[in-house]
């Protein structure tokens, strides 16, 4: 076990983190918003995949420039989703469960639609850089995980200004806070929680389109994204954006770190324990308790 | 410990008219079931009838847990394919005849439920639904590649137990008799109470004495051996199993919970109803639509979702209230009341 090996794990888990910190914001803000779990957010990210591939098999477009694409397509598709069948059910008051199962609905119709559309078939797309990596210092570092984790970082700083800086941010945050009371200030909640779900959606579209030089695609790909998506969210906190962020980074590392020192089979198993440890010792999140 | 509130008593009471009327139609409609297959002898038609009586033994098993207990459970995959495995690798390896292994798989299910059930339980409501959901992918993912043991992504496949399908069908029909029985005799017990309680109000239930966590603990037990049993004889009827089948979250955990919820959640005859539309209709629709059925299926959790949340039993007692209060409504139609 030479530094290099260890400095080489720990940098593919940090780059790895930051991709799955996108995708634990999406579903924290959606959660601490709207109190809603939701379980189509990996398939959502699976429809941004295809978007993508789609853009690159038909006009060549590289995928980091169809996220420009994929993310506009996905806020539609939430704010259709949240309008047309969210909202309703939670306005006639259903039990979390009941909004649970009604998002993995929404997943499963997203799979099969996807599955009819382009097959069953794992996908991969090449690009001339898919393979490329530069070295640091004997660390080989991957060029697509690189440019990857950097617009994701980017995307995240976006929102994190959007919500501090901008009006609708400010409103967001009261609703998160308090519903009953941002409804009396005058907030148009079911708005907000249209606009919400649509902003889950296009980060879960935008994570689809970084992830597509780096993993393959399939309809069922999304399943264990949601379920990363997940884990992040709760070791970052429920519903804290900042906490996705650094709940992503400890995911990352510990995948990596257990892949390279236990087995690379079991690496999903270590998220999972990471998980249940922390929601045993530290329900509240790694980061303690905020809201957005 | 405290008996449960007099308001809970009330509102239940319904359960010991239920207990007379019920048995009766109970035994006939088993002794019915049970000369079918001297009758019949279609193969197609006893497989319907054994996954049949299988989803009716996993609706009930579930409802036991999610509908009276009210912890919405979306990992009960893990027990089914622990059951299912346990029974295959004793088979396949040791020798050991299925009647044991399907014991045995009810056996593994209840041992794997303790600290399952003692870490998810610290959590409640979406928290513990999908903790235990993540404890069913951690076993898929375990048995997938512990190849040594369970021959991982290969599956493990049986020689033929029976040539025929009957011994299955009355297999089958017994374990969701079992499981009918089991769920009538806790629910109309002092236990149903406590589980009631605890899903009304767990604080409260708390405040009267009622130890929730063992409690919770009790239910999950119960559920999880007789779906353990369940997925034992589904995995010797089949004689092929594989991570993903088994352990799988759609076509198990989550169909187990729209089962229950389709017929009617915490009610009794809820899973009946159940699996008889969920088999019947994803058969007619896998034999008429070919690959859309699924699609079907994520549109039928939305729609249940969207407008009868209280499954088909609620939705029909609901029209059926509607329809009765309108007939003296129309009688009292007279202008002088109109509108006061």
């Amino acid at each position: 076990m030479d530094a290099t090996i260890l400095a080489q794990t720990i940098v593919a888990g940090l780059l790895l983190g930051g991709l799955y910190a996108l995708i634990g914001v999406g579903m924290s803000l959606v959660f601490g918003v709207m109190r809603i779990i939701n379980l189509a957010h990996g398939d959502l990210l699976m429809v941004g995949m295809y978007t993508t591939f789609w853009l690159f098999t038909s006009w060549q477009i590289d995928p980091y420039v169809s996220v420009v694409v994929s993310a506009p397509l996905l806020f539609l598709l939430g704010m259709i989703f949240q309008k047309f069948l969210v909202g309703p059910v939670i306005r006639s008051g259903a039990p979390e469960e009941s909004l649970i199962l009604l998002t993995y609905g929404i997943g499963l119709a997203l799979v099969n639609v996807v599955q009819l559309m382009f097959t069953a078939n794992y996908r991969t797309l090449y690009t001339p850089y898919s393979t490329a990596t530069f070295f640091v210092g004997g660390v080989s570092i991957s060029v697509p995980l690189v440019v990857a984790f950097l617009l994701a970082s980017l995307i995240s700083a976006a929102l994190y200004f959007f919500l501090i800086k901008t009006g609708m941010g400010r409103t967001i945050r009261a609703t998160a806070q308090d519903r009953d009371a941002a409804f009396l200030m005058g907030i148009n909640v079911d708005r907000i929680y249209v606009v919400t779900f649509a902003i889950g959606a296009a980060l879960a579209g935008a994570a689809g389109s970084l992830f597509l030089p780096l993993f393959y695609a399939s309809p069922q790909v999304g399943g264990p994204f949601t379920l990363k998506a997940f884990i992040v969210t709760v070791l970052g906190g429920m519903g804290s954006v900042m906490g996705a962020l650094v709940g992503g980074i400890v995911l990352g590392l510990m995948e990596s770190l257990g892949a390279t020192y236990v087995n690379n089979a079991y690496r999903d198993v270590i998220g999972f324990v990471v998980f249940i440890l922390v929601l045993l010792l530290r329900p509240s999140g790694l980061v303690g308790k905020s809201k957005v | 410990m405290a008996p449960p509130s007099k308001t809970l008593l009330i509102s239940e009471t319904r359960a010991g008219v239920l207990r007379l009327g019920m048995v009766m139609p109970f035994v006939v409609t088993m002794v019915v079931l049970a000369a079918v297959p001297l009758v019949v002898s279609d193969s197609y038609f006893l497989h319907l009838a054994i996954l049949l009586f299988m989803w009716v033994a996993l609706g009930q098993s579930w409802n036991l847990l999610g509908g009276y207990a009210g912890q919405i459970s979306f990992g009960h995959s893990a027990f089914f394919g622990l059951g299912a495995y346990a029974c295959g690798l004793l088979f396949t390896k040791a020798g050991i005849p299925v009647g044991f292994g399907v014991l045995a798989g009810g056996l593994v299910s209840v041992v794997a439920a303790l600290p399952i059930g003692w870490i998810c339980f610290r959590l409640r409501g979406p928290y513990f639904s999908l903790t235990i959901l993540g404890f069913s992918e951690i076993l898929r993912l375990i048995v997938t590649n512990w190849r040594d043991l369970t021959n991982g992504a290969v599956g493990v496949l049986f020689p033929p137990v029976f040539p025929s399908k009957v011994p299955f069908y009355f297999t089958m029909l017994g374990l969701a008799a079992l499981t009918t029985a089991v769920c009538y005799i806790v629910v109309t017990s002092k236990l149903g109470y406590y589980f009631r309680a605890i899903r009304e109000d767990e604080d409260s239930a708390e405040a009267m004495g009622i130890n929730a966590a063992s409690y919770k603990l009790v239910a999950l037990e119960i559920s999880a051996v007789l779906t353990g049993l369940v997925g034992a004889v589904y995995a010797a009827y089949v004689a092929y199993i594989d991570p993903p089948g088994v352990f799988s979250v759609p076509d198990v955990a989550i169909a187990m919970v729209v089962v229950a919820i389709i017929g009617g959640l915490g009610t009794f005859v809820g899973p009946l109803i159940g699996a008889v539309v969920v088999v019947v209709l994803s058969e007619v629709m896998r034999t008429t639509l070919g690959h859309v059925h699924l699609l079907v299926y994520a549109a039928m959790i939305m729609l249940v979702v969207l407008f009868m949340p209280e499954g088909i039993l609620g939705f029909s007692r609901r029209l059926g209230r509607r329809w009765r209060s309108r007939v003296p409504s129309i009688a009292q139609q007279t202008p002088g009341t109109r509108g006061s």
